[in-house]
């Protein structure tokens, strides 16, 4: 059973492989010059398929597929994300790929900057710009963060079809339940320090958003400062910071079997972009947020300045979880046994934006 | 009645290696551009984005004039003209 692990960076993709989690071998880049700011391993087809938003700053964005697991790599003539005439708005580049529901291998979703959500019934040649979120009254005051205004996390339901959840910084969470016909902000209880009201219904700076294995309505939020969790489906949260040694940081991933268990990767301070205590550690829940422990068995144990962006960190699909995470300092490391050892896999590669893992 | 365009190396791979193209719009930039968007998307798209407009780091050069200094894209592309597409210095 071989395991693939995605890595994109500023200047191109890396692809590792290995057959026991343990020793990797490393190819790329792939997409040279290109950042790669999502990527996905779609897994619904005959074959698995490998898909990459790239983004040229020269010759601006697209979506990458490969079907050979990184042997050739294939892009329509077409631009496959693009903004309608009318809306006057151009894509700037692709933060999320979300591949559909597993009975509907042709419906893959992506969130874009500007933030936007498109949806694809081709699997993934063509993508529609999904107009009631684009019309949404709300949309003309979502802010941009420092790396831009986008709609970097999209979470279809899986226990519900017709269900999503998307995040964005800023302007926070959005919900719908009727296929995206309409949506609502689900941000009550997410702290938004950095406004005059600090608890808005919406344009919170939510980094990342994940959801449990056990509970599709139990989600976990990385926030710009404060880490939450709701056991709504989004509407409300509650925070779970407490056990952490910061609540400030952007990847939070979620366990892809077993409920309650999520990880995330403190970073001391929205002024201070170090690991606490300059220790490469990431932190692990099993109980939903009540208790948080720090991992950092194999882990650099010299000071360390580097930190994990929203997309960095990830889980594989095995029973026993595999969990990796690369750094803005290039390197990047996997755990083939939930966090309690670690190794690294790769060095000295340019600023580690997204990593996805899966068996193939 | 023709134009020709110069391809950058970067964008070669776009139109099978060519480094020259000959089209058959002239008259204004946008005609020449529209024309290649249709014959070479890819190439196409490198060079403007989904509302017509010239991407930020792409510079282009009617017979050696910068375009932006001209009339953008109705600057006057006549019969026989070079259209040289280059990008711009950027990057890190």
């Amino acid at each position: 059973m071989a395991t693939i692990l995605m890595i994109g960076t500023n200047k191109g993709l890396f692809l590792a492989r290995s057959d026991d989690r343990r020793t990797w071998t490393v190819d790329g880049p792939h997409a040279r010059m290109n950042e790669i700011y999502a990527v996905a391993v779609d897994r619904r087809g005959p074959a698995p398929r490998l898909m990459a938003s790239v983004t040229s700053s020269h010759f601006g964005p697209s979506l990458l597929t490969s079907d050979d697991l990184g042997a050739t790599w294939q892009e329509p003539d077409h631009a496959p994300v693009a903004f309608p005439k009318e809306t006057g708005a151009t894509l700037e580049r692709v933060w999320a790929i979300a591949p559909g529901p597993a009975d509907r291998p042709e419906r893959m979703y992506v969130g874009t900057q500007p933030s936007a959500l498109f949806r694809s019934d081709d699997g993934g040649n063509t993508f529609d710009l999904v107009r009631p979120l684009w019309d949404h009254p709300h949309r003309p005051d979502w802010g941009a963060g420092f790396g831009g205004q986008a709609i970097h996390t999209v979470l279809p339901d899986p226990s519900n079809p017709e269900a999503m959840v998307v995040a964005m910084s800023t302007g926070g969470v959005y919900r719908t339940v009727d296929s995206g016909e309409s949506w609502k902000p689900g941000n009550t209880g997410i702290k938004a320090y950095f406004m005059p009201d600090p608890w808005p219904e919406f344009g919170q700076c939510v980094h990342k958003v994940a959801r449990d294995a056990g509970d599709p309505a139990r989600l976990y939020a990385q926030n710009h400062h404060g880490v939450y969790r709701s056991d709504d489906g989004g509407e409300s949260w509650t925070s779970i910071a407490e056990g952490l040694p910061t609540d400030f940081g952007f990847a939070i991933v979620a366990h892809p079997h077993r409920g309650d268990t999520v990880w995330n990767f403190p970073i001391e301070a929205d002024g201070v972009r170090f690991p606490p205590e300059r220790r490469c550690q990431v932190y692990r829940s099993r109980d939903a947020g009540a208790t948080w422990q720090g991992l950092g068995n194999g882990l650099p144990d010299e000071p360390f300045f580097g930190i994990v962006l929203r997309d960095a960190l990830c889980t594989d699909d095995q029973e026993v979880a595999g969990v990796y995470f690369g750094t803005r300092n290039g390197e990047v490391y996997a755990s083939p046994d939930e966090g309690e050892s670690w190794h690294q896999v790769a060095s000295h590669l340019p600023d580690v934006l997204c990593v996805r893992a899966a068996t193939v | 009645m023709s134009v020709t365009v110069l391809v950058p190396g970067a964008l070669r791979g776009e139109v099978d290696g060519a480094a020259r193209l000959e089209v058959d719009a002239n008259g204004t930039l946008d005609a020449v551009l529209r024309e290649v968007n249709e014959r070479w998307p890819r190439l196409g798209r490198r060079i403007c984005d989904e509302q017509g407009r010239i991407r930020r780091f792409v510079n282009v050069y009617v017979d050696g004039e910068d375009v932006r200094r001209m009339a953008g894209l109705e600057s006057a592309v006549p019969d026989r003209a070079e259209v040289q597409i280059l990008p711009s210095v950027a990057g890190g």
